[in-house]
């Protein structure tokens, strides 16, 4: 107590000798007149201690910014060896090489749709995320794929789009969908051997006997292709007893090899429940199943010469999924597994955004009767636009110089079909190429396609400023 | 597993261009610390050796690197390249800081820096060792413009087929010794049995140039084989046609391909492998030695469930390609000449034999030295063959075309794969793309 009692005493008495007129005046003009004339100048430090605190900035963006730029430029206008002056035969290069071109076309694709779908996503989940209670747990869950690097966001990608139900997710939901509607019974892969001893042959998808058969006829329709696993609790075959049109379908293979083929061997397993058709003229005549151990009977046919038919639908494959990871999905993939990671990004953006806008423009309109639609529309948006073009132009740059999911997600055999600038960048500069003027050229071509938004981005930023 | 090319190959390109970032600021520092201990002639003498190898191979090469400073006192350092040796070495060697030793995946390598003038021509005590202990061949493989600058330290036997003994069991399959029986009756066979015959890796598009390339092989015979290899002869070539067609017979029906033709395109390696003896959804994976690794990682035993059998003959020639790996010297140190001598001597390549996974191609180095039977087997089909081995063609061509993903040739059969019946047409793609990568 004592001590800040001192404390305040010292400076009082300067202040009161300060406030007298006096030879004590000199104290204070030691010290506060220089601060304060500098105060009306100039607020903040000399412009040399700016420009020496900037140093190390300058320096570093010289260093890693500017010279590279330059030194780019430079490059690009030589060959692959770096010691012939082409001029702008590599930029030439770009626009004619096809694969190269392919490039282009996936970076247009990549520009229109992703920038667009995370900013909609962004402002959706940002508008929602405001009306429910857990909006905290809801946008940490969504935030939480930017705390992953794309790289471990590709290798997720890849498991998820694996082209087996087993592994990839994407796959599993789909089927698991499908087969809800319309599961497929049958056996994939039976087919007839295919030499021309078979008595049956594949016509159309369907199996149909080479020779037209009459009533009280035993046909064998011996079928191959399908694992003895599959078929391992099936009774064995038996050939059909006489009477009627009659026969038998079954698994012609016998464990470890042997067997007669085209013969029913006592081991071997019948097909059960499949469709047999007897065709006459075109037309099918009658229908019946296979029983367990493999036979049909046609009963009540008329005499006549038939044909023999299984019908497609017995052999139909399992529905498998979309090949994700083929060339005609490839993109669209690997922008979903984009979106995934940005669109929580995009929200907080926009979600921070939302909270500054006034919410008594919001009330206005709810007590003049317009719908949460017309609010939304009329109201929130307008008053948001600032920032979703911001989120959007931001996304855009992004885009364009997606490399790492791409790389990641394409497998080596569609890497030509979801190949993107800065991946064929990367690609013919060192990733077995070896052209580092090509990549060069690739590199500023890219900068160019960058600079119109960064330059609108920041000017937008200026604005906002003033 | 899967996963580690990719993310091997961008720790890579991280570390690239850091080094690159760096080489400016630090001068080279050529490794000759003062000599402390006289004994030993390289005592204190620090040499770096750059490789792709990781995990095991990188263990057992390092036991040989160990070995070899045993022997003279040097401090070797070994730096993995990772899966793209040209994405690590080319901005070292730019920004003038290469490693003193770097062993190259491909010879096609030897050629490009060699032009770049990024190699030093190998000292007469590395050069002895490669006249006792290779053939011409191997020593034509390691030389650029007449100047002898690499030594095949590793090599890979490429003409083999895994098959998986129970698949062949419950089939009542056989090992096939012509093209013709592998599919018309073992692979048939399989089939009908329900079992996929092949399982491709074609994601990794150079498991689609080895299978060419022995297909190649053997039906055009070695001389084409060369003609090809150095571009003397068109890829419109009938004898390419041949090729193709027999390729056509595995890549046009669907029954033989687990997953057909669209799996197959989107399985890379070793994912394969593990389809065949993890899985065991199918029966036989045509890949090099290297697959024993991924299938005793699925608990195939070898030499029991997982077997090899030599490519069958698809025509005249009893095909045997080759890999391997090529050290040269990207610095004129005396200590990286030693450290190749020592590569490439008898003496060294006993130590490294004795280690798994390991093949050398070095005459002198005695099969018994191999722990595995067959690896001893795989080692006296080299010897034999003597002259009549030929290295991997796609590994020879510039890497544009015969080595870079999604490009040239891995690109081209990947494009066959998805549509074999366009044979004339993937072969003008292949010879436009070859036209221009050896034109360069």
């Amino acid at each position: 107590m004592t001590e800040r009692l001192d404390g305040q005493q010292a400076p009082g008495g300067g202040l009161a000798a300060g406030a007298s007129p006096g030879p004590t005046e000199t104290e204070p003009q030691m010290t506060r007149p220089p601060t304060a004339g500098k105060a009306a100048m100039r607020l903040g430090p000399s412009p040399k201690m700016a420009v020496l605190f900037l140093l190390p900035a300058l320096v570093l963006l010289a260093a890693w910014v500017i010279y590279p730029i330059v030194y780019s430029i430079l490059r690009s206008l030589y060959d692959a060896a770096g010691d012939r002056f082409v001029g702008l035969e590599n930029y030439a290069a770009i626009f004619t090489d096809t694969s190269t071109l392919t490039t282009i076309r996936n970076n247009i694709i990549w520009v229109v749709v992703a920038p667009l779908i995370v900013t909609v996503l962004g402002l959706i989940f940002a508008v929602l995320t405001e009306r429910i209670r857990w909006a905290t747990a809801f946008k940490l869950v969504l935030f939480m794929p930017m705390a992953v690097s794309l790289l471990a966001a590709g290798v997720i990608f890849r498991l998820v789009y694996e082209q087996d139900p087993d592994k990839g997710v994407a796959n599993a939901v789909i089927t698991t969908v499908h087969d809800a509607f319309s599961s497929s019974q049958g056996y994939p892969g039976a087919r007839p051997r295919e030499n021309d001893q078979a008595p049956v042959v594949v016509k159309d998808g369907a199996v149909v006997t080479r020779q037209p058969a009459q009533p009280g006829q035993q046909v064998l329709i011996p079928l191959v292709g399908l694992n003895q696993d599959a078929v391992a609790g099936a009774a064995p075959a038996k050939a059909a007893g006489s009477g009627g049109l009659s026969g038998t379908v079954w698994l012609d293979v016998v464990r470890g090899g042997g067997g007669t083929v085209n013969q029913i061997d006592g081991v071997e397993k019948g097909l059960a429940g499949i469709t047999v058709e007897a065709v006459a003229d075109g037309q099918v005549k009658a229908t019946t199943e296979t029983s367990a151990d493999g036979t049909f009977y046609f009963s009540g046919l008329a005499s006549g010469s038939y044909d023999i038919r299984l019908p497609q639908s017995n052999f139909e494959a399992p529905f498998n999924g979309l090949s994700w990871l083929g060339p005609t999905l490839i993109t669209p993939a690997i922008i979903g597994a984009y979106i995934w990671v940005w669109a929580g990004f995009a929200m907080v953006l926009i979600a921070a955004g939302l909270s500054a806008i006034p919410r008594d423009a919001l009330e206005a309109a709810r007590i003049d009767g317009a719908t949460e639609w017309q609010v939304f529309r009329r109201i929130t948006v307008p008053l948001l636009a600032p920032v979703l073009l911001v989120v959007f132009v931001t996304m855009v740059i992004n885009v364009l110089k997606v490399f790492d999911l791409v790389f990641i997600i394409a497998p080596g055999s569609v890497q030509p079909q979801a190949n993107v600038i800065a991946l064929e960048m990367w690609r013919v500069s060192f990733g077995g190429g070896g052209n580092q003027g090509m990549g060069s050229a690739l590199a500023i071509f890219l900068l160019v396609l960058v600079l119109p938004f960064m330059i609108f981005n920041i000017r937008r930023f200026r604005r906002d400023e003033r | 597993m899967r996963k580690l090319p990719p993310v091997v190959a961008v720790l890579a390109l991280a570390a690239a261009a850091c080094s690159s970032n760096s080489a400016s600021d630090t001068p080279a520092t050529d490794g000759s610390a003062a000599a402390t201990a006289a004994a030993k002639p390289l005592a204190g003498v620090a040499i770096e050796i750059a490789a792709k190898w990781t995990g095991d191979e990188q263990a057992s090469f390092e036991k040989v690197l160990r070995a070899f400073e045993e022997k003279t006192g040097a401090k070797v350092t070994y730096a993995s390249t990772g899966e793209d040796t040209g994405a690590y070495l080319g901005p070292r060697i730019q920004g003038g800081n290469p490693p003193d030793v770097a062993v190259l995946p491909q010879p096609g390598l030897v050629q490009q820096y060699a032009d770049q003038k990024s190699l030093k021509p190998l000292s007469s005590e590395v050069l002895t060792q490669i006249d006792q202990n290779y053939t011409p061949y191997w020593k034509e493989l390691g030389s650029a413009g007449g100047q002898v600058y690499g030594v095949l330290v590793k090599a890979a036997h490429k003409s083999t087929i895994w098959y998986r003994q129970s698949a062949f069991d419950d089939a009542g399959a056989q090992e096939a010794a012509t093209w013709d029986d592998l599919i018309g009756k073992t692979a048939q066979t399989l089939a009908d049995s329900g079992t996929a015959p092949f399982a491709l890796c074609a994601a990794s598009g150079w498991t689609l140039t080895d299978l060419f390339e022995n297909v190649y092989l053997s039906s055009a015979g070695p001389e084409n084989y060369d003609k090809l290899a150095k571009h003397e002869i068109p890829w419109t070539d009938p004898s390419v046609t041949t090729a193709l067609e027999k390729m056509a017979q595995i890549f046009g029906k669907k029954d033989f391909m687990l997953g057909g033709s669209s799996g197959a395109l989107q399985t890379d390696f070793p994912t394969c492998v593990t389809q065949v003896y993890g899985q065991k959804k199918a029966a036989m994976v045509i890949e090099a030695d290297f697959v024993a690794s991924s299938a005793a990682q699925s608990g195939a035993a070898i030499g029991e469930e997982a077997k090899i059998m030599p490519f069958p003959k698809a025509g005249d020639t009893e095909p045997v390609v080759l890999g391997g790996d090529v050290a040269v010297a990207l610095k004129d140190s005396k200590g990286g000449m030693a450290l190749l001598e020592f590569l490439a001597s008898k003496e060294g390549g006993d130590i490294w034999a004795k280690e798994p996974g390991y093949l050398s191609p070095n005459r002198n180095v005695s099969p018994d030295n191999y722990p595995s039977e067959l690896t001893k087997k795989l080692a006296q089909t080299i010897i034999s063959a003597g002259e009549a081995v030929r290295y991997d063609m796609s590994d020879l061509a510039p890497s544009a075309f015969g080595g870079t993903d999604g490009k040239g040739e891995w690109k081209h059969l990947q494009d066959f794969l998805r549509d074999p019946k366009d044979i004339k047409g993937i072969q003008q793609k292949l010879e436009a793309d070859a036209a221009k990568a050896y034109a360069k």
